[in-house]
């Protein structure tokens, strides 16, 4: 099988989040694998392993987005592509990223895609069901198990808490929720031949993309943050005395009850 | 500039769900004055729901009613608005960020060339241009973003706008399309439900949520009794799944759901970053735990430092008392 897998470098989750001049300060942050392309890559070396075939982890990113794939394929991806934007664009969204991708499948044999369901930085979700429209393939998103049989795949997937069985074919593409697998660790041989494995590296000039093919359809206006949450209210006294003057704060000075 | 906005309803156990009405309320600010028309896809009679939404405030709806609709796929649904933004070349089309929403809109998008802003929280019309604020980085951020090219296109976060008043004197017309369904390449099979009243912990107005102190399967017990009492639902933290206290499906957090309830109660959970991700944009946080240095006490409006088998059913009979008094 022709295996692909999306993934995306993301700020870690204890990351804490500061503005800087309008933008995510970014300086000195720790990065991850967004933790549903964790799911994804551990998915498709899976599938290799019952199928055969190859399993092909891409990024749409910058230099530093090597790291993490090297770290699939350590984890035992054969091969990663980096797009890599960082001297031809100055700005994107989810079009953007999707154009690029499309442009990356056009003449790519693939039997499945897994994505990512969301990133945690962005977090749109679109990127999976916006490019399985583009290389007009079925699609299933938030999957929690797959089994493929031939050209035929049989799913389970996370509706808001339901369970939802679905047949499907053939080349697909399917975006991962948590609950499918556990991501492995790499191990320390994984790390050792993850440094031998290719590893390319494409323009979109490579792809017969330019800046205008992938100007972007959305602008970020602003950054900010939350407004800091006031210091709660710690009660005191009896457990008793306690409860009493929390539903009566509830029902009077927050007015929720 | 006044717009002509299109507004995917959609049900949920045969009503419509708040986030549809929340949604034209939206599409009401996107439209500027413009025509706001609801869109219902499904299958059987669809006009009570359709006079359902002109009552929140669409001026009229188009159903489509076809046995392939029945459940939803993004093949048949794609199929029918597809035809239906045919017929109306809308100039924005808004939907809730719920799983329809969020496994739909990106196809639509991607087949109209267009921008998509998804999971907004807040749109303001400002002076013509329409602005979407929207959560990033969990919660931990946000951004205002705006459509550059093409249709205005979102999916709004359920909990968030508030709908217009009903009103059953308001009149529209509800027509219905037909539209032929083929080639859907998603068959479902089967649907096994898991959630039990049919309230989404995404848009539930109260949630009561338990962590790794809860202990047990069994120690959700006291929880689920005092979200019933409240109208609420339950959620966890991942703790409490990892542990099998609870199903995956409760999770809240970053990788998990993202809720935003009027009332939001932690029951021996923590309070890790990851958790906080998915719950901290609640509007009235209460947190009890045995431990009074837990980080949830950082983010509660109100803190009970005690033993929640012990406070959780006072809390029930205490509500109970105030409801009685009511
Ligand atoms: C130069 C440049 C600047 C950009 N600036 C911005 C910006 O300011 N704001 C903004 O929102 N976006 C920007 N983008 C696009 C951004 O990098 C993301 O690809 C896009 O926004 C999708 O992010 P998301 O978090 O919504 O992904 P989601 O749609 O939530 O991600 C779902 C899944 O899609 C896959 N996926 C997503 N992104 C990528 C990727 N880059 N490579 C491979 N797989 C991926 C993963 O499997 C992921 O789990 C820019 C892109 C470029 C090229
Ligand atoms: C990539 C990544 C993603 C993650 N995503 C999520 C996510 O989406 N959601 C999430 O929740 N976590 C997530 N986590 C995990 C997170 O870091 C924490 O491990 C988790 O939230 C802890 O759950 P907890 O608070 O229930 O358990 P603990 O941290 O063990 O806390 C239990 C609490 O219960 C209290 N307690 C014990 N007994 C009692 C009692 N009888 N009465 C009252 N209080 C009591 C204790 O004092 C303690 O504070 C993620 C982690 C990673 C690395």
């Amino acid at each position: 099988m022709n295996i692909y897998v999306l993934l995306k470098r993301t700020f870690d989750t204890e990351e804490k989040i500061a503005v800087n001049s309008g933008r995510i300060e970014d300086d000195g942050a720790e990065y991850i694998i967004n933790p549903y392309d964790e799911y994804a890559v551990e998915e498709a070396i899976n599938l290799r392993d019952e199928h055969g075939g190859e399993v092909t982890v891409v990024t749409v990113g910058e230099e530093e987005s090597e790291k993490q794939l090297r770290t699939a394929l350590a984890m035992g991806a054969d091969k990663a592509v980096l797009i890599n934007t960082e001297d031809d664009l100055e700005e994107g969204d989810q079009f953007t990223t999707v154009k690029i991708l499309e442009a990356f499948f056009e003449d790519r044999e693939v039997d499945i895609i897994l994505a990512g369901n969301v990133a945690i930085d962005e977090a749109s979700g679109q990127v999976g069901p916006r490019l399985a429209e583009r290389l007009n393939m079925p699609y299933v998103t938030t999957i929690t198990s797959i089994d493929v049989d031939g050209d035929t795949v049989n799913i389970e997937r996370d509706v808001e808490g339901d369970v939802e069985k679905v047949e499907t074919t053939l080349p697909l593409l399917v975006t991962c929720q948590q609950g499918l697998n556990e991501p492995r660790y790499p191990s320390l041989p994984g790390i050792m031949k993850a440094k031998k494995k290719p590893l390319d590296e494409l323009e979109i000039d490579d792809l017969d993309l330019d800046e205008d093919d992938v100007e972007p359809k959305t602008r970020t206006m602003e950054i900010f943050l939350p407004p800091e949450k006031q210091a709660g209210k710690v009660l005191e006294g009896e457990i008793d005395d306690q409860v009493k003057e929390l539903v009566s704060l509830l029902k009077t000075e927050s007015k929720v009850l | 500039m006044s717009k002509k906005v299109l507004v995917i309803g959609e049900a949920r156990e045969g009503s419509l769900r708040n986030v549809s009405f929340e949604a034209i309320a939206a599409a009401n600010i996107v439209s500027d004055g413009g025509e706001v028309i609801g869109v219902l896809c499904g299958s059987g009679d669809l006009n009570e729901m359709g006079k359902e939404m002109v009552y929140y405030g669409a001026e009229r709806v188009i159903t489509i009613s076809n046995e392939e609709l029945k459940t939803y796929t993004s093949d048949g649904y794609g199929q029918a608005l597809a035809e239906v933004i045919e017929d109306e070349s809308p100039d924005g089309i808004i939907m809730g960020h719920t799983a329809i929403g969020k496994d739909l809109t990106p196809k639509l998008a991607s087949r109209l060339e267009s921008g998509l802003i998804s999971d907004a929280t807040e749109v303001v019309n400002d002076g013509g241009s329409i602005v979407f604020t929207r959560p990033i980085y969990s919660g931990k951020a946000f951004e205002k973003k705006e459509i550059t090219d093409g249709l205005v296109f979102a999916t709004i976060r359920p909990n968030n706008i508030p709908p217009l008043t009903r009103d059953e004197s308001l009149t529209g017309e509800v027509t219905e399309k037909t539209v032929e369904i083929t080639n859907i390449r998603t068959i479902i099979k089967d649907i096994i439900r898991k959630s039990t009243d049919g309230v989404d912990l995404s848009e539930a107005k109260v949630i009561v949520a338990g962590g790794r102190g809860v202990k047990s399967a069994e120690g959700f017990e006291p929880l689920t009794e005092l979200a019933d009492v409240l109208g609420g639902t339950v959620g966890a933290s991942r703790g409490a799944c990892d542990a099998g206290y609870c199903d995956y499906s409760l999770q809240i957090g970053q990788t998990g759901k993202v809720v935003t309830p009027d009332l939001y109660i932690a029951c021996g959970i923590s309070g890790a970053i990851q958790h906080l991700a998915g719950m901290s944009n609640s509007k009235v946080i209460v947190a009890i735990n045995k431990d009074p240095e837990a980080n949830i006490f950082n983010v509660a409006d109100y803190g009970i430092v005690g033993d929640l088998f012990d406070v959780v059913p006072k809390l029930i009979e205490e509500v109970k008392e105030m409801k009685v008094n009511a």
